[in-house]
């Protein structure tokens, strides 16, 4: 899928590129973007770093086992091929709290782990599981209790009530959430899950 | 005190919280602090060089899909299909830009509260709908990268349904409780 989105990306900014008298600008682009991409990754290296050495202390203290055992009925439910035990459900329950305190720089590198750690249980490497595709459609909702950048961003342009925003935007949040759970459990009965070679192979002969 | 700067302190409240807080209670269970962050930190870097090259690809192709002008022409065949849902013309760029680049749409976004003020109906919106969506192309590239996988199955179809049901719900809610 991505194969052919990331293709159509490039061959689109061409053909509108040609059209539109941008193609200069498209190619500024291309190394522009590949700078920025670099000291995008670079930046959330420091930032991930920082948070997983955090999580480490978390973890040996005890505090991410309490955590997950807290939400152990939420996360049997939306994640049922994980051990209630495993690593993966730990930075699975730590990336969900974060985000929902509204805390996007510490939940990317829990995210990031526990596609990390959800890797090792799969069977079929390199093909993405149930559980990973559940766990990004979720992340895709972006739930959080308090919109905190909005609420600054209203109110620091003169805004009289900027909270109104909360009750919308909880509201509408959790319509993404239902919409991520319902969407991917239907999805996943319909994208076969195959093993790597099996799925190149078809690839290939289509 | 403001309301924006209470948000403020109460996310830096959060955050001293988990930074300062966290490492406190484990030095009480007789965790040696200093020796697990310096171990959990070390898979940051390893991290960085799984993750570069799917984000080069994602951002150099956003980054064309930019330059060329698409979002422009995609923003005008889209407009009368997506005011007859409801979204005021205003959100429409917001609303497009917003699953590819998270800059792109904020630009929109501060360009609008300067306009209209924060006050605006539409202003409320425009932050509403910024906030409801993530970057979801990134978001595949990055999560994908770190995890190393090649066939990502309905991840894509499956984000981007969630995108549009958080966008139109977000408009739709929003015009119900604050217009």
């Amino acid at each position: 899928m991505l194969n052919f989105i990331w293709l159509l990306m490039m061959v689109i900014s061409v053909v509108v590129g040609v059209f539109t008298g941008k193609i200069p600008a498209v190619i500024l682009a291309i190394t522009d973007s590949a700078k920025f991409a670099f000291t995008l990754a670079l930046g959330l290296t420091g930032v991930m770093a920082l948070w997983l050495g955090i999580m480490k202390v978390a973890e040996q203290a005890g505090l991410i086992h309490l955590l997950t055992r807290g939400l152990r009925p939420l996360l049997r439910w939306l994640f049922p091929d994980v051990p209630a035990n495993h690593p993966a459900m730990g930075a699975i329950a730590m990336n969900m709290a974060a985000n929902i305190l509204g805390l996007n720089n510490a939940a990317t590198p829990f995210g990031l782990r526990a596609m990390a750690e959800l890797e090792k249980l799969n069977p079929y490497p390199g093909v993405a599981t149930n559980t990973m595709c559940t766990f990004l459609a979720l992340h895709s909702s972006n739930l959080q209790l308090v919109p905190a950048t909005a609420i600054a961003l209203l109110a620091a342009t003169g805004a009289l009530h900027p909270t109104d925003i909360i009750m919308p935007f909880v509201l509408s949040s959790l319509c993404a959430v239902i919409a991520a759970i319902v969407i991917s459990k239907i999805l996943q009965r319909f994208s076969g899950y195959r093993p790597l070679e099996i799925v190149q192979r078809e690839g290939a002969t289509q | 005190m403001t309301i924006a700067a209470i948000s403020e302190q109460l996310g830096n409240v959060l955050i001293l919280l988990f930074l300062v807080g966290i490492p406190f209670y484990a030095y009480c269970r007789k965790v040696p602090v200093y020796d697990a962050f310096v171990e959990g930190a070390k898979e940051g870097f390893p991290t960085f060089i799984r993750v570069v090259p799917f984000m080069i690809a994602m951002l150099v192709a956003i980054g064309m899909l930019r330059a060329s002008g698409a979002f422009d022409l995609l923003n005008q065949a889209l407009l009368p299909f997506l005011t007859k849902l409801g979204i005021p013309p205003e959100i429409v760029p917001i609303a497009i830009l917003r699953p590819f680049s998270a800059s792109a749409a904020n630009a929109v976004v501060a360009d609008l509260l300067h306009t209209q003020g924060g006050n605006s109906f539409i202003s409320h919106l425009a932050v509403i709908v910024a906030s409801t969506t993530d970057t979801t192309f990134y978001l595949i590239a990055l999560y994908f990268g770190a995890a190393n996988i090649q066939k990502n199955r309905h991840a894509v179809p499956a984000s981007i349904i969630v995108d549009i049901v958080g966008i139109l719900s977000a408009v739709w809610i929003t015009q119900l409780l604050l217009q």
